[in-house]
């Protein structure tokens, strides 16, 4: 048993050795799908990071009139931060409100004078909400609608609702994201699909070329288990080289675009890569010894029937 | 030891036939030539005794075992006791000679202590010990078929089977290689060979089986080459 599994490594490697040119080509091809697959995973990460961070710039606000008395304020504040739909609510009183204005207009004299002569404070408080779904505002909005219409019957409370303003944005926004999210889901399928099929068939046709081999081997009473084997450890050792190649060549690119997809998405690709090393390592070295093991199964399989 | 019981072949829908109604049987120790024509059915005779082909109709049995009978699983072990040589030598091109001799005795399960005691033997008794690390490809024809004949051996099988061993080799190759198998036979093995080669067969002197459009149509013990 020891002694057949020894066999079976040593003619794993002597045969990876001596096909060194089927070997070499088996690695590139593998190499070459592995490093799509990686890619398009960190395409994928990137959509997804700039998606969610253009979603946390879309918000509704809510302005309150300046004599909405701060009871109705929170109770109208609690039943938005109720609702299921709601990611974050953020809060700005009157007081806030004012000090912000004073800090974004303190070079501007006309607006600190207006200001001045008032006498008091002209601002009202406002709400900030952001939705989980860019989808999710319709609904918000609704609801908001709904309370400044029960507010309005007695003293108005709403000043006003600004998600009329930005609907259009909104909307296209949602589309927008929908329909990248379905293209980059469609585009790695393809790719996935592609690239198991290319590695697949290069396996293939490397054990094709020993199929006499196969047979003479089988003349001379080799077991099924026996001439499997070595063919079986050449495909993991494709796919495990493969997976490591590939990682090697995704270094370099990704130090270069690290900065860059900062600068763009707000995403650095390569610390992103760093800190998630484990996880690449595990899924493209993983996804290489399975094709290169799945396909080198099949691909003798074929050439074992009597 | 062999025992074909009335087996016929047929191809496609039955049309043609490269074994019709065979019956004839081999005992142990015997040297059986099998001539004929191309297309004779020679190597369906063969293929049949390495369960390599399965006849139409009919029996093959080796000892008591119908041959046919044998499930997927245990034909390594069956065909472990059979040695074959081919015309086209088949040995293992990513392997040396004797590399190529030590892989039937690995996939028989020997020990490396018997690997590294008989290759040599075997290596020795065909004559090629000083090309022991050559590749096929670095072989000549005879030297490769000699290669085959050691890996054939090597086991100790009952049977060397040899299918036209000395097709594709000029006489002095052809002399040594029927010299080595008369010699293999000395000892006790049985050797069923077929081929073209009258000269190969007047030498022998042994049984000559002749067939003809998957029949036999002569079975002499000791016969001449005639067609």
């Amino acid at each position: 048993m020891i002694t057949g599994i020894r066999r079976v490594v040593r003619a794993g490697f002597v045969g990876f050795w001596r096909n060194a040119y089927v070997s070499l080509a088996s690695i590139f091809v593998m190499t070459v799908a592995l490093f799509v697959i990686g890619a398009t995973m960190f395409i994928e990460q990137l959509l997804t990071s700039s998606l969610s961070s253009l979603q946390s710039k879309v918000d509704i606000n809510v302005y309150f009139v300046p004599e909405a008395p701060p009871e109705e304020i929170d109770a109208i504040r609690d039943a938005i931060e109720s609702l299921p739909d709601v990611a974050q609510v953020t809060y700005l009183s009157r007081e806030d409100a004012l000090q912000r204005y004073r800090d974004r207009y303190q070079n501007n004299e006309i607006a600190m004078q207006a200001l001045d002569e008032l006498g008091e404070n002209p601002l009202g408080a406002t709400i900030a909400i952001q939705a989980r779904e860019t989808s999710q505002y319709e609904n918000i909005a609704r609801f908001l609608e709904e309370q400044r219409e029960r507010s309005a019957a007695e003293t108005p409370v709403i000043d006003e609702i600004n998600y009329a303003r930005n609907k259009e944005s909104i909307d296209t926004l949602t589309s927008i994201i929908d329909a990248v999210e379905r293209a980059s889901f469609t585009a790695m399928v393809v790719l996935l699909v592609a690239a198991v099929l290319i590695s697949f068939n290069t396996i293939r046709l490397a054990i094709y070329t020993s199929r006499e081999e196969i047979g003479i081997m089988r003349l001379v009473g080799a077991s099924n288990t026996f001439i499997r084997g070595p063919f079986m450890l050449q495909g993991v050792m494709y796919g495990l080289i493969s997976g490591v190649l590939a990682l090697f060549i995704l270094y370099p690119i990704l130090v270069w675009l690290g900065p860059r997809t900062e600068f763009y998405f707000e995403l650095n690709l390569f610390t992103y890569f760093i800190d998630n090393f484990s996880y690449f390592f595990v899924t493209l070295v993983g996804i290489g010894i399975a094709i290169g093991f799945v396909s080198s199964t099949l691909a003798v399989a074929r050439y074992l029937r009597v | 030891m062999i025992y074909f019981d009335n087996v016929s072949k047929l191809y496609g829908d039955g049309r043609s036939a490269a074994l019709h109604e065979v019956t004839f049987q081999i005992a142990p120790k015997e040297f059986v030539s099998i001539v004929g024509h191309s297309g004779a059915g020679k190597t369906t005779l063969l293929k049949m005794i390495i369960a390599e082909d399965r006849p139409s109709s009919g029996q093959v049995y080796f000892e008591s075992l119908d041959i046919h009978k044998i499930p997927r699983s245990r034909l390594p072990q069956y065909r472990r006791k059979i040695g074959t040589v081919f015309q086209d030598f088949k040995l293992l091109p990513g392997k040396t000679a004797y590399e190529n001799i030590a892989f039937a005795m690995e996939a028989n399960g020997r020990s490396d202590e018997e690997i590294a005691e008989n290759v040599p033997q075997a290596l020795a008794l065909v004559d090629l010990d000083d090309k022991a690390w050559n590749f096929p490809n670095e072989l000549s024809g005879g030297e490769k078929q000699r290669v085959a004949i050691a890996r054939a051996i090597v086991n100790q099988p009952d049977i060397i089977v040899a299918d036209e061993p000395t097709g594709n080799l000029d006489p002095i190759a052809t002399y040594e290689v029927v010299q080595i198998l008369k010699k293999i036979n000395d000892l006790g093995t049985t050797v069923i060979m077929t081929t073209h080669n009258k000269g190969v067969i007047d030498e022998l002197g042994r049984r000559v089986i002749t067939m003809d459009e998957g029949r036999i149509v002569r079975d002499d013990e000791s016969g001449k080459y005639v067609l």
